[in-house]
């Protein structure tokens, strides 16, 4: 979707102001925050992609308004309320008022290394070959779709060249809205700055992005 | 109250928000409140840009690691047991005398957990992810980084679920430093490529 997330290239957000000696966490809160976050993703109800969409399904101003582990529980609540976890009256109440679906696991603390550890593969077999090589030109599609995908406004239309064949990958734009993971072959495609920035681009800027291949077509 | 929450805001509307929502959670039996302690711990003391650095430091001191890493990034990290989450599908990219390499997520805050730890806000944040891809040496410029104007200047995207790691050049004088030493001029900043590595003192 054409949403808040969508920054490459967005203007009048200022400078970057990176803090010195950053700490990782800023507020005990931002802490609980992080691990509310993964021990609820960790029941296993919905995927990395679709808790990425409930993100960037928030309204612009909400979003900008908001700070990263802000974004991730306001998400968080919307993915919860959205399978039955919580209610719209336990979060008025603050306290747990109706009864909740029944999770595939519960992630309790003597699990947690060897979850972290495992983490979560995305990459999984096609069963067609690829249908690009390294060193193909191609032009990304132009789509402009309401529901979830990957391939930033910036980089569609343009045309740019292969650069690597990856594995095949779970399709975040199907995967995201329960319609299977659909794998596709993940490609590095490099583009030119001028080809997606135009006149005074930086000439010795090259961007590139990984696509899955239904994003591509031969140039 | 524990000290753990002492420095919090008890007015802070968001603390009060995130609290309720643990507490709703943990009543009902879905999450295990002892297990986000352990995730908070694993990642402030056990899971940070440390490992990225001693990654760094065996590629410049090992020519056959550095070939391993630029060829399967994923295995040759593991083989130093830096695994897991958000580090599932890994890619090492080299800077070279001739181009610079800058990794950036634009469309969320993809990152390389499993050797750089958890990402600053600055990497989060509209600031870097709008102009990372449009304006790289105007962001280098915020971090105090100025590179020649003939060096070219690559940035990859994470749009997918490669995750990457810059391996900055080697400084100059570091012949016969052990990886130990070698990682210590390695910051977080140089392995996203918003800095080089430290010059030798």
């Amino acid at each position: 979707m054409n949403g808040p997330q969508d920054l490459g290239g967005q203007m009048g957000f200022g400078p970057v102001a990176p803090e010195k000696d950053e700490p990782y966490f800023h507020a005990e809160w931002e802490k609980r925050a992080l691990g509310v976050t993964l021990c609820a993703g960790a029941m296993g109800a919905w995927n990395i992609d679709e808790s990425r969409h409930a993100r960037e399904s928030l309204h612009p101003a909400d979003y900008y308004g908001s700070s990263y582990y802000q974004i991730w529980i306001k998400a968080l609540e919307t993915l919860l309320k959205r399978h039955g976890f919580v209610s719209e009256r336990d979060l008025a109440a603050g306290e747990a008022v109706d009864a909740a679906a029944t999770p595939k696991r519960v992630l309790k603390a003597e699990n947690v290394p060897a979850v972290l550890a495992k983490g979560g593969p995305c990459d999984r077999p096609v069963a067609t070959a690829p249908r690009f090589k390294a060193g193909d030109h191609v032009r990304t599609r132009n789509f402009n779709p309401t529901g979830h995908t990957r391939l930033p406004r910036y980089a569609r239309g343009k045309e740019g060249t292969i650069e690597a064949v990856h594995d095949g990958f779970v399709f975040p734009d199907s995967n995201a809205h329960g319609q299977g993971e659909n794998p596709q072959w993940v490609y590095t495609v490099v583009f030119d700055g001028a080809e997606i920035w135009g006149d005074g681009t930086d000439p010795t800027l090259t961007v590139s992005i990984d696509a899955w291949e239904s994003y591509l077509e031969p140039a | 109250m524990s000290h753990d929450h002492d420095h919090d805001n008890e007015l802070d509307p968001f603390a009060a928000r995130v609290r309720a929502l643990e507490t709703i959670l943990t009543r009902k039996g879905l999450i295990d409140p002892a297990a986000i302690d352990v995730i908070v711990d694993t990642y402030e003391t056990k899971i940070g840009p440390r490992n990225g650095a001693r990654v760094v430091a065996k590629a410049w001191n090992d020519p056959a690691y550095a070939d391993w890493l630029k060829r399967d990034a994923t295995a040759a990290i593991e083989s130093l047991s830096y695994t897991g989450r958000q580090g599932e599908h890994m890619q090492a990219v080299f800077n070279t005398e001739g181009t610079h390499n800058l990794v950036v997520c634009t469309l969320c805050s993809c990152y390389p957990w499993s050797v750089l730890g958890l990402p600053p806000v600055w990497y989060k944040a509209p600031p870097y992810r709008s102009r990372a891809v449009i304006d790289p040496r105007g962001v280098l410029d915020e971090f105090g980084l100025t590179l020649p104007a003939e060096t070219k200047i690559r940035v990859w995207d994470s749009t997918a679920e490669l995750r990457y790691l810059v391996v900055p050049l080697r400084p100059r004088g570091t012949d016969g430093w052990s990886e130990e030493q070698l990682a210590d001029l390695v910051s977080r900043d140089a392995m996203i490529g918003t800095a080089q590595a430290r010059q030798p003192a």
